[in-house]
């Protein structure tokens, strides 16, 4: 599905990724773990075409993403903690937006599918400057999950969600592993996170100092593991 | 990468030397041997200064083009650094234009400033990359820097012609009282003037490659700060 | 054609957004009558020179609104990164900056058609009817020549530090063939000139134009790219 060879990205003199190979199978869910600063967002940033890499290739389907990138952005989509939703539009509004630039087939009934599966069915014609925090965020799940995208990209999403919007980002990221879906999760949180995930790979210094399945992890080596890894490439 | 910057090359000597001997002969030519011309005397000497220096100018903002063109294309700061000198070295030049101008027309027209053609789109020239300056300043990361730059950069030499042919079709309709034209040149002048041209030339080589070592310089102090920053 | 789709789709956006709050065209609005109310007391309208001089103030009094507006366009998609989610699109560059160069037109082609009726009022300067064809030919493409390069360098400041500082900077010189076109265009028309004397002015304004809608397809890639 997604594989990418010799990612560098610097920027400025600092170099944020430092050759980063990754091959992700359609369907896997993998999570991304790593210090603050490692470069998880940036790596995000360049698979997700939102930024271009200094070096290295990256391939969507085994298709050169440098060469039709725009009609393979239809594939992904993106929920990071900021929202990319229009404060003054309704709901909405903001998902027509989206269907719309996404052509987005039988776009009214997709919105009401994607709605009622966030559970704000009763407030979609509300602008979303009157939303809480909590539902800005489901409908950001919404906005991302709306065109149907085959790989789903997570920036540590669960931070600022209460208890409910967690539970509504889980029951749609496990939809999504039923369809088969890629994802590709960065966090903090070893519980949410590991819950799952097929692969876990920890980010040190723009580096993957660990990728391995999570048959082998056991919740409590995780963290451990983990410790150990950062301590010892930093 | 650690081969000390700040010996000159074989290049940079003879390149210093040539530029040394080409502006002592072309200064000789100026001041000693070309006549003065016939009408304006000896302040009509600054034209050998002002259009070779347009000239310069000019020449080094369509460098700063084909830089920023071939920095987008590959990325490579070098190109950059390249772009950023040759502005700064059309700016100072654009600059001299502008002072001799004025010099040149109080004494041939009688007024400091006339809104002649050439002397505005010199002066809207010399706001463009000033804009140029401004937006390298306006950004802290060395990659939106050059990459913002070098949009720019293309954008504003794009724009030359334009503003050359609607300022000249603006003079056309509201012709200046006082003529510009009407030089009469001869021989000898456009000679020196020729030679001048190409010591101004290579004065602009020596400066870029001056600008570019003084650049390469600031980011290996920049390189030495953040490492000695992050031993701590 | 997908693209128009996504232009208009872009454009329905910001009107949308626009029309609930009202925050920019009303400003832009105001801006724009306080600089005629400015003018008024700078020139004596009853003067014989408020003819010579009213092209100019009012393409000053337009310009003028454009960069309060153009400061706006991608600043305000910097709310919740929007701009990502632009960017995430898949779509060609060129229609996000044809959807945002829209929505700048509209705006400025509003505060337009509100001040120029309003200039003419409290100067008392009749503007003669034959000449509103040609009139509206070069507001319009002055008007596009501006939003155009506006646009774009709009979206290269939005990301400074000083953006609303750093855009006339570089906006103004580099829409200096613009400005001196529409304003000797506008005095030719409006002193009832022959045709010859002003259409050399359209062809600028529309090289101008020209040039620099064709650009961004090239080079708009570069500003987005974050």
């Amino acid at each position: 599905m997604i594989r990418a060879v010799g990612l560098t990205k610097t920027i400025g003199r600092k170099e944020i990724l430092r050759g980063i190979d990754i091959d992700i199978p359609s369907g896997q869910f993998v999570t991304v773990f790593g210090p603050n600063g490692a470069g998880k967002s940036t790596l995000l940033k360049t698979l997700a075409l939102i930024s271009r890499p200094t070096k290295g290739e990256i391939f969507i389907d085994s298709m050169d993403t440098r060469k039709n990138t725009d009609s393979l952005r239809q594939k992904i989509g993106v929920i990071s903690h900021n929202t990319f939703l229009y404060e003054n539009l309704t709901a909405r509004e903001n998902l027509e937006f989206y269907g719309r630039m996404y052509r987005v087939k039988d776009l009214k009934n997709r919105i009401f599918d994607v709605v009622s599966q966030v559970g704000l069915d009763f407030s979609i014609n509300d602008p979303v400057r009157t939303f809480s925090r909590g539902m800005q965020q489901r409908l950001a799940i919404a906005r991302a999950i709306l065109h149907d995208p085959a790989v789903l990209y997570l920036d540590e999403p669960y931070t600022g969600l209460d208890p409910h919007a967690i539970q509504i980002l889980n029951d749609v990221l496990s939809q999504l592993n039923l369809q088969k879906r890629t994802v590709f999760l960065i966090t903090h949180n070893f519980e949410e996170g590991i819950m799952m995930s097929d692969r876990v790979l920890f980010v040190v210094r723009g580096k993957i100092v660990y990728d391995g399945g999570r048959d082998a992890l056991e919740k409590n080596d995780l963290r451990s593991l983990y410790l150990d890894k950062v301590k010892g490439a930093a | 990468m650690k081969e000390p910057v700040n010996t000159p090359s074989l290049t940079d000597r003879v390149l210093g030397w040539g530029t040394f001997l080409a502006v002592t002969v072309a200064l000789y030519l100026v001041f000693m041997w070309v006549p003065n011309e016939k009408i304006q005397g000896p302040v009509s000497k600054i034209i050998y200064f002002h259009i070779a220096s347009a000239w310069l100018a000019f020449f080094a903002f369509f460098v700063v083009m084909v830089c920023s063109i071939i920095y987008l294309k590959t990325k490579d700061l070098k190109w950059d650094i390249i772009s950023y000198a040759s502005a700064e070295i059309g700016v100072l030049f654009t600059t001299i234009v502008l002072v001799t101008g004025p010099i040149w027309g109080r004494a041939s027209w009688n007024a400091w400033w006339t809104w002649d053609h050439r002397l505005t789109t010199t002066l809207i020239l010399w706001f463009i990359y000033i804009a140029y300056l401004m937006i390298r300043s306006s950004f802290n990361e060395e990659e939106k820097k050059a990459r913002f730059s070098a949009v720019f950069g293309i954008i504003g030499f794009i724009d030359v012609p334009i503003v050359w042919m609607s300022i000249r079709w603006w003079r056309t309709i509201h012709p200046n009282i006082v003529s510009s034209g009407g030089f009469a040149m001869d021989p000898s002048m456009v000679q020196t003037l020729l030679v001048s041209l190409g010591a101004f030339t290579l004065l602009y080589f020596y400066l870029l490659r001056k600008g570019i070592l003084i650049q390469k310089m600031r980011s290996e102090f920049e390189l030495l700060k953040q490492e000695l920053g992050t031993g701590r | 054609m997908h693209m128009l789709t996504g232009i208009r789709a872009i454009v329905q956006k910001d009107l949308a957004a626009e029309f609930r709050t009202r925050e920019l065209l009303s400003s832009m609005l105001v801006f724009a009558v306080l600089t005629i109310i400015v003018f008024v007391f700078a020139f004596d309208p009853t003067k014989a020179v408020i003819r010579q001089v009213f092209p100019g103030m009012v393409w000053v009094c337009f310009i003028f609104a454009a960069v309060l507006g153009l400061n706006r366009s991608f600043v305000s998609e910097k709310t919740n990164d929007c701009i990502t989610g632009l960017i995430l699109c898949p779509v060609d560059r060129s229609v996000i900056y044809f959807g945002k160069l829209t929505a700048n037109f509209i705006y400025v082609t509003i505060v337009e058609i509100v001040t120029l009726p309003l200039f003419a009022v409290l100067f008392n300067y009749k503007i003669p009817l034959q000449a509103v064809p040609a009139l509206v030919l070069v507001i319009f493409l002055g008007t596009l020549g501006f939003t155009a390069v506006g646009t774009f360098l709009a979206a290269l400041s939005s990301n400074a530090r000083s953006s609303e500082v750093l855009l006339p900077v570089i906006l103004f010189p580099v829409t200096v063939p613009v400005v001196l076109g529409a304003v000797q265009a506008t005095a030719a028309i409006l002193s009832g000139a022959l045709t010859a004397e002003w259409v050399s002015w359209v062809k600028i304004l529309g090289a101008f134009d020209a040039v620099f809608l064709v650009v961004p397809f090239v080079l708009f890639e570069y500003v987005l790219d974050m």
